[in-house]
């Protein structure tokens, strides 16, 4: 059995959750865990195939160096970008204090 | 186990070296990329992150991280492409760095060092790559919050990894000196750490000599000069030893270093481990660097320190030493070529370059690029030291004054009355002065002690303010004390 | 008929021969959503200057247009139909905005659609569902089951959705309207709030063929602020609008025809064909083997995208933010994690916790490596195809609309709706969603046509004389 054919535990979720920055709340725990479980289960399918000597498609057009020039554009007024801020203070963002 | 400390551990220190491009604009958008402005103020929907937005890589920004890693003497990746590195934290508005993982601009380079002994040591270059810098937080304990400014968001950063070749915090130092001048020379990045250009972070370990498998590492963090992090690695050098020597274990951790405390302490632990789930960037393409555009880029490296070291030895034929002195500025060094078009006596050029010209600097604390003197003044003066006009003291106060009113050097010996006097009715009048005032000096003269001439000459020399012609004074007393003897 | 049910070329040969006027035409589609939008919520708001725009001089298309509410425009609330987003209004306009606004488009309003594009049947907005006009017990489909709506319900000329899995046509398909989902890169991204950034594409959805084909050429074309869009020329598609398919070559591939498909779906798809066949094109039974994979493979690769583009709704910036009166972590991570919670529903937690799952450490090679390897055996069956093929046909969906509530306890049987969609995206190619016919309920059966990339103008043909050879595009919903 492959690793990915284990089944996912609350404890992933929990995990994964805590990596997503989302905090389940009551039932969500199970229910994600029971949902993902199930759409797990249906990408398993993919075992059947053996891709080790395929290429991955990141990118379906083949396109490369795609550039711009080094030319400056015209900046947001910092009036603007408050404007669209949730909590400011003097021109900066205002967050929860960072505590490292 | 009386061995003394230093003998029985083995320090191994990598480097991460993250360095601010000079480019005009941003990595992925059109704002300005400056340094000290209003915050909020260089930012626009793409560097900010807004919905729906999308980079387009700055083609100079390339360039500049091809540069480097040509003068690091990387190998290039044919097929280079930017990856998501997705963390939290409030100065990353996407969530995400753009950075790239496994097909970085370079990798396996090599960057050649002198330490302080004068050891030519080489240290390998892991992997050079491009990413986007993050904005800046500052900390606001009066309203308990973090204040967000996302002006450097975006900044093209490149970042040089080190392999773990370094074995102690004083070859750290050097080699960074070695890598920041290298840099400099490319005209990519201010290099200044004082205000975050260059900025590092330093991987230490300690071992049992001669062990070959690397001990526990920590990683260091906070260090904003290049003092600093020397002091920073001894400190944590020495803690590890300590930790290890009374029986405790490294833990695997970052630190960061407290300037004013001067010690390392451990960063808040981290709720889960580093899980930065790369993956390509779907919104950026992949990028062929092809030989046209190596030879383009190629094309546009300036001859480098190390280059410039070996011809100025070889054609100048410098001493190892001069010629470090010189190739350390990349403004002396130009200075200095300049002046050998001029003069060919390069030794001198060198001698009155790395004497008075940088001891008058180091009073003024001015750096090489903040002086206005011309190779022809600096040339000029030299010659009239070679012409007897100026001796060596009169041709400092030349210097010092070309250097303080930016006059050309006929005018300021001139208006300072700076010119030797050759005139011999002047200096037989002080000659007469002197041996009148030094008669026991006479004495030792008559008595054949040579030797006693040159203080009489000295003497001479501070009457006449410096100005009296020393050769001219030593014939005077030679001729005038052997008529009184024979008469 | 009234100006509201016309479509865009009609009233624009109208207003050029002064038989009516752009303000007269917007009133009208104004009146019609006052008059039926209580019953569809086809749009979550209007347009603040929706009753007042005016068109600028000499313009192309001076028609009103319903915009999916994942497509910025300056200083209008885009939101995604997310609580996250509540409040955000960009101070910039979406590259397609910029082109619409030029041709003198009406921005009529904002079309309802499943959070950030998650989902197949419009049920998942914070706004609440948008009703199939058709049957109000029904979904219209989804993502952009708002923008089909409209324009099958006439409350807009036309609009615009966007294309990650079938967002476009399956709901163009369950309205009985015409959607387009362009080649990857034919159209700009700038703009366009992310869901899965390598398949996203935005594309129009009109009353017919010509209309689509009109809105495609205004939209389309390289943007320099899109490095994934495709530095081509725009060809005229309207030149491609003939009634001749004589010599055409095209495909069937029978794995879209197996369990799972409504008999009448497959009765009408091939009645479609012999309409076809009888104006000259020739049909060939095709095998694109990997199809059965596509949906796992959408899954984890689109989901993966997702929890990165998503990454940036934390509440530090703009949007919603929550802070938890007791500190649970820290300050700071409480606050993201309080407003993360708060902000998205249930299906876009479900994928953001897949995705990051298929990236994280130990997970990677499993699940979004192996993702991408199986997308390029699904891109080399249409390559493969498409070397002795001029098109693919297939229907749109399985089935016809279903009920508003049927699929939203299970996730996995609403993702395999978009089953013959999906493909599409994954390969990059042009596809469009034609009607081709109604259920015993009286419910739009849809015909999907897939063609080479950038080959959008072959997709307008075999469309456009399909058309021009039935009535379905003429019905009208009973509202």
């Amino acid at each position: 059995m492959t690793k990915s054919q284990k089944s996912i535990t609350k404890e992933d979720v929990q995990y994964i959750a805590s990596l997503s920055r989302i905090h389940l709340q009551g039932d969500e725990v199970e229910r994600l865990t029971k949902d993902l479980e199930d759409i797990l289960r249906y990408v398993h399918k993919l075992e059947k195939l053996d891709v080790r000597a395929v290429e991955a498609t990141s990118h379906v057009l083949p396109l490369a160096n795609v550039y711009r020039e080094d030319e400056v554009r015209p900046s947001l007024a910092q009036a603007e970008v408050m404007k669209v801020a949730v909590m400011s203070h003097n021109g900066f963002l205002k967050v929860p204090k960072v505590i490292q | 186990m009386n061995q003394p400390l230093g003998q029985k551990y083995e320090t191994v220190i990598g480097l991460e070296v993250h360095l601010q491009l000079s480019t005009r604009t941003k990595i992925f958008c059109g704002c300005a990329n400056v340094f000290g402005r209003d915050p909020n103020t260089q930012t626009c929907p793409v560097c900010l992150g807004l919905p729906g937005t999308l980079p387009v890589l700055n083609k100079m920004a390339l360039e500049y991280a091809l540069k480097i890693a040509m003068a690091l003497n990387c190998q290039i990746n044919p097929l280079i492409k930017f990856d998501r590195k997705n963390y939290y934290y409030p100065d990353l508005p996407k969530g995400y760095q753009i950075s790239q993982y496994d097909k970085p601009v370079a990798y396996d380079g090599h960057v050649w060092m002198t330490t302080v002994d004068g050891q030519t040591r080489k240290i390998n270059i892991k992997r050079a790559h491009l990413e986007e810098d993050a904005g800046k937080l500052i900390h606001d304990d009066r309203s308990n919050s973090s204040l967000v400014d996302y002006n450097r968001t975006g900044t093209p950063l490149v970042e040089i990894v080190s392999e773990p070749d370094l074995r102690s915090p004083q070859e750290v130092y050097d080699y960074l000196q070695a890598l920041k001048l290298t840099l400099e020379y490319l005209h990519v990045s201010d290099c200044d750490m004082e205000k975050g250009s260059l900025r590092c972070d330093a991987n230490v370990s300690i071992r049992g000599a001669g062990q070959k498998i690397f001990g526990t590492k920590t990683e260091l963090k906070n260090m904003n000069s290049f003092k600093a992090v020397r002091t920073a690695l001894e400190f944590e050098e020495k803690r590890q030893r300590e930790v290890v020597s009374s029986g405790g274990r490294i833990i695997q951790e970052t630190r960061l270093w407290s300037e004013e405390k001067g010690t390392t302490v451990t960063m808040r632990s981290k709720e889960e481990a580093h899980d930065y789930r790369y993956f390509p960037e779907p919104d950026l393409v992949p990028f062929d660097i092809d030989d046209a555009l190596i030879e383009e880029v190629r094309r546009s490296i300036p001859e480098l320190p190390r280059q410039k070291f070996e011809r100025f030895v070889g054609e100048y034929g410098l001493s190892e030493y001069d010629a470090r002195i010189i190739v350390a500025d990349q403004h002396i060094a130009h200075f200095f070529e300049a002046c050998t078009k001029l003069y060919v006596d390069t030794k001198k050029i060198s001698n009155w370059l790395n004497g008075p010209l940088l001891q008058e600097l180091n009073v003024r604390k001015m750096g090489f690029s903040d002086i206005k003197i011309k190779p022809e003044d600096f040339i000029a003066i030299i010659r009239k030291v070679d012409e007897n006009v100026l001796s060596n003291l009169t041709a400092k106060e030349t210097l010092k004054q070309v250097l303080d009113t930016g006059k050309d050097v006929a005018a300021v010996i001139r208006d300072a009355g700076l010119a030797q006097v050759s005139d011999s009715s002047a200096l037989e009048g002080i000659v007469d002065e002197l041996i009148r005032e030094h008669q026991n000096v006479v004495g030792q003269i008559r008595e054949g002690k040579a030797s006693a001439i040159g203080f009489l000459v000295g003497q001479a020399m501070r009457k006449s303010q410096g100005k009296a012609n020393p050769k001219m004074i030593g014939e005077i007393i030679q001729r005038k004390l052997s008529a009184k003897s024979d008469a | 008929m009234k100006l509201n049910e016309l479509t865009a070329h009609e009233l624009r040969d109208l207003i050029g021969e002064k038989k009516t006027s752009p303000q007269e035409v917007r009133d009208a589609v104004l009146a019609r959503i006052r008059q039926t939008d209580g019953q569809v919520k086809a749009y979550v708001r209007l347009s603040s200057n929706a009753a007042t725009q005016e068109p600028s001089g000499g313009c192309a298309m001076p028609v009103p247009i319903g915009i999916k509410d994942n497509i910025c425009v300056t200083g209008e609330p885009t939101t995604c139909c997310s609580r996250i987003l509540e409040g955000f209004k960009p101070p910039y306009d979406a590259t397609v905005i910029q082109k619409l606004k030029e041709s003198g488009a009406y921005l009529i309003g904002s079309t309802n659609m499943d959070e950030f594009a998650f989902g197949s049947s419009t049920e998942n907005s914070c706004y609440g569902p948008t009703r199939n006009p058709w049957n109000k017990d029904c979904v219209p489909g989804g993502s952009s089951g708002g923008s089909a709506a409209a324009v099958a319900s006439h409350e807009a000329i036309w609009a615009l959705g966007s294309d990650t899995g079938g967002s476009i046509r399956q709901p163009a398909s369950f309205c009985g309207v015409v959607g387009l989902k362009p080649t990857y890169g034919r159209v700009s991204r700038y703009g366009l709030i992310a869901f899965a950034s390598s398949l996203d594409q935005i594309g129009p959805i009109a009353k017919d063929v010509e209309d689509c084909a009109l809105l495609l050429g205004i939209i389309a074309g390289y943007d320099e602020r899109d490095s994934t869009s495709a530095d081509l020329p725009v060809p005229d598609y309207t030149k491609a609008l003939v009634n001749d398919v004589k010599g055409l070559k095209v495909g069937i591939p029978k794995e879209y025809f197996v369990e799972g498909i409504d008999p009448q779906v497959r009765e009408a798809i091939n009645a479609a064909i012999d309409v076809l066949k009888k104006r000259g094109a020739t049909f060939y039974e095709i095998s694109l083997p990997h199809t059965e994979y596509a949906t796992a493979t959408y899954y984890i690769v689109a989901t993966a995208e997702a929890s990165s583009n998503l990454a940036r709704y934390d509440g530090v910036q703009y949007g919603l933010r929550r802070q938890p009166v007791d500190t649970r972590k820290t300050p700071l991570i409480d606050m993201y994690e309080e407003t993360r919670d708060a902000g998205f529903g249930s299906e876009a937690k479900r994928r953001i916790m897949l995705g990051t799952y298929s990236l994280s450490s130990g997970y990677y090679d499993d699940y979004y490596l192996k993702g991408l390897k199986v997308r390029t055996l699904i891109k080399q069956d249409f390559d493969k195809a498409f070397q002795k093929l001029d098109a693919i046909i297939t229907p749109t969906a399985p089935t016809t609309a279903f009920k508003i509530g049927e699929k939203t306890d299970d996730p996995l049987s609403m993702y395999l709706s978009d089953i013959y969609t999906i493909s599409a995206n994954l390969s990059g190619i042009p596809a469009i969603s034609i009607p081709c016919g109604f259920s015993k309920e009286r419910m739009p059966i849809g015909l999907q046509i897939l063609a080479k990339p950038f080959d959008e103008a072959m997709l307008f043909r075999i469309a456009y004389a399909y058309e021009q050879n039935t009535p379905w595009h003429k019905e009208r919903t009973p509202l």
